[in-house]
């Protein structure tokens, strides 16, 4: 059987400036203001009529949950980060697709304020030397946190630009010691219907599973992920683990990661079971191929206001020149 | 206020009342879009303003449709006065609805318009749907219905066929969970039976 080979970065090809290590200066001001604001609202009642000022409380809850944790230090790594502003703190949390939390893109910010990101363990299964059961700080601590601007694209063509705190997934991942059979990494969401209340009702076959092939899982680009903008996860976001596969539709990059299984065949994914001509399993990012309902040529970039920008989408999201090498031969018409 | 004892101005006064009702979605639309009174469009501000329109011209439609079975059922008159409104509230958040895909979603990026209607068929049986609205929304006036006689039954008949693919659009276009969708074909399905088997 051939040996698998991971792509590899030397470390001279990170050029992180020392100078730059977090916390980020996005402000207590604006969290306070943003409090204070919640709390006219809803002196004034307007917060009953209103799901948006709902929506702030609980974000702010989420957030001073992860605040009593020291905030996370971190570098920030041009080398892997587009060009690109960043969406606000506000953009990213308040407009979310975690079924686990409701349908609507305002329940996770709504319905997650009491969701308990810590403490926190994953489980390590499947095809390699060492499995067991992990704390999120054993998986964490041999590692430092880097900064990556990220773009972000939807299945539903809505995009945005995201300053992710991780680690790439291959030096987590390379720890435990997958052996030749571990052919595709498979995570698994929390299964937790108290804390989850989306989880009661079926839309989708709960836990939540994604899937990777194992060369996807090791490219460089794909980041496990335990913060944004300076801080660690809010639980709207998928706290306090998830995945970011930028080159990939959204629904790739699963949150609240409790099991990491290597395995032989491929993972059957959420999304593709419930939908499998709708949702492929590689779902790469591609304006050329467009879902069976509507068209992936273009996506609209949040946060542009109500003429806000309809942009062309990319291939590979943009980052073509990183991860289209992965697929070379494979028809991407039928391998969505 | 009271409602007037002669039934003309208790009927204009209904009405009255039901365009505050009906301009409340309106008036939310407003607030939010201006970031007032805390409301907010969020993120995608677009994409709310195309689902609360389409939401709400859906809401007014099926609402037209169970005028006439209330007032069967609860002997009040009022419930007929109110149709016209109702029918006419769904025609006007159907355009806007229109509208919004038009020139927020689009971005009135006509040669895109091929392309999209190609891709979301879902698209052209809403359309057809606000089409068929048209006739009914042109002859709503008194006189219109005075002039048509029994014609303006028949053209006002067009509300079935228009609700049918009304739900038809909504159930097309959602991502997954087709609860909503299914509960509004269920309502629809009830509304129409009952004008068959009363």
């Amino acid at each position: 059987m051939a040996k698998l080979t991971y792509p590899k970065i030397a470390p001279s090809e990170i050029e992180a400036t020392p100078a730059e290590f977090g916390p980020a200066e996005f402000g207590t001001s604006s969290h306070s203001r943003r409090a204070a604001l919640a709390a006219l609202a809803a002196g004034a009642g307007a917060a009953l009529l209103a799901p948006g000022a709902l929506a702030q409380p609980s974000a702010v809850n989420a957030r001073s949950a992860a605040a009593s944790l020291a905030p996370p230090s971190f570098r920030r790594n041009p080398r892997w980060s587009v060009n690109e502003a960043p969406n606000t703190w506000e953009e990213i949390t308040t407009y979310n697709n975690f079924y686990e939390f409701g349908l609507d893109k305002a329940d996770p910010s709504e319905r997650s304020g009491s969701f308990k990101p810590r403490p926190w363990s994953v489980e390590i299964a499947g095809e390699a030397a060492k499995t067991g059961r992990y704390t999120l700080e054993d998986i964490l601590k041999p590692h430092a946190l880097e900064e990556r601007i990220y773009r972000f694209r939807c299945v539903e063509a809505w995009s945005r630009v995201v300053p992710w705190l991780g680690i790439p997934l291959k030096d987590v991942l390379a720890r435990f010691e997958p052996n030749s059979r571990a052919k595709f990494v498979e995570f698994t969401t929390l299964l937790d219907p108290k804390q989850f209340p989306g989880q009661r009702s079926r839309v989708i076959d709960w836990p939540y599973v994604e899937g990777l092939r194992i060369d996807e899982a090791m490219h460089p680009l794909t980041l496990l992920t335990v913060g944004l903008h300076g801080r660690w996860l809010p639980n709207q976001s998928g706290a306090p683990l998830r995945l970011i596969v930028p080159w990939k539709y959204g629904f790739k990059s699963i949150k609240s990661i409790v099991k990491i299984r290597f395995t032989e065949r491929q993972p059957a994914t959420s999304w593709n079971k419930a939908a499998p001509d709708e949702y492929g399993f590689f779902a790469n990012v591609n304006p050329a191929v467009d879902h069976p309902r509507w068209s992936q040529a273009k996506e609209r970039r949040l946060g542009g206001g109500l003429f806000g920008s309809r942009i062309d989408t990319l291939p590979f999201n943009g980052y073509a020149n990183e991860v289209a090498s992965l697929y070379r031969g494979l028809d991407l018409r039928r391998f969505y | 206020m009271t409602i007037a004892m002669d039934p003309r101005r208790a009927r204009r006064q209904w009405n009255q009342l039901a365009l505050l009702v009906a301009l409340l979605p309106f008036a939310w639309m407003t607030s939010a879009l201006f970031d007032l009174f805390g409301q907010s469009l969020g993120p995608n501000p677009s994409r709310e303003l195309l689902h609360s329109s389409g939401k709400t011209a859906l809401n007014a439609l099926w609402l037209t449709l169970a005028l006439r079975p209330l007032q069967q059922l609860n002997g009040r008159i009022e419930f007929l006065w109110l149709r016209r409104l109702a029918g006419l509230t769904s025609f006007a958040y159907a355009t806007l609805h229109l509208l919004v895909y038009a020139i927020l979603e689009l971005a009135l990026d006509w040669s895109d318009l091929g392309h999209e209607i190609a891709k979301r068929p879902f698209i052209i049986v809403g359309l057809i749907a606000l089409i068929g609205m048209i006739p009914m929304a042109a002859t709503s006036t008194d006189r219109a219905m005075r002039r048509l006689g029994r014609r303006w039954q028949r053209i006002h008949y067009a509300i079935y066929p228009v609700a049918i693919l009304a739900a038809w659009h909504y159930y097309w276009q959602v991502k997954l969970d087709t609860t909503e969708p299914l509960l509004y074909t269920g309502v629809l399905a009830l509304l129409l039976s009952y004008r068959l088997y009363r």
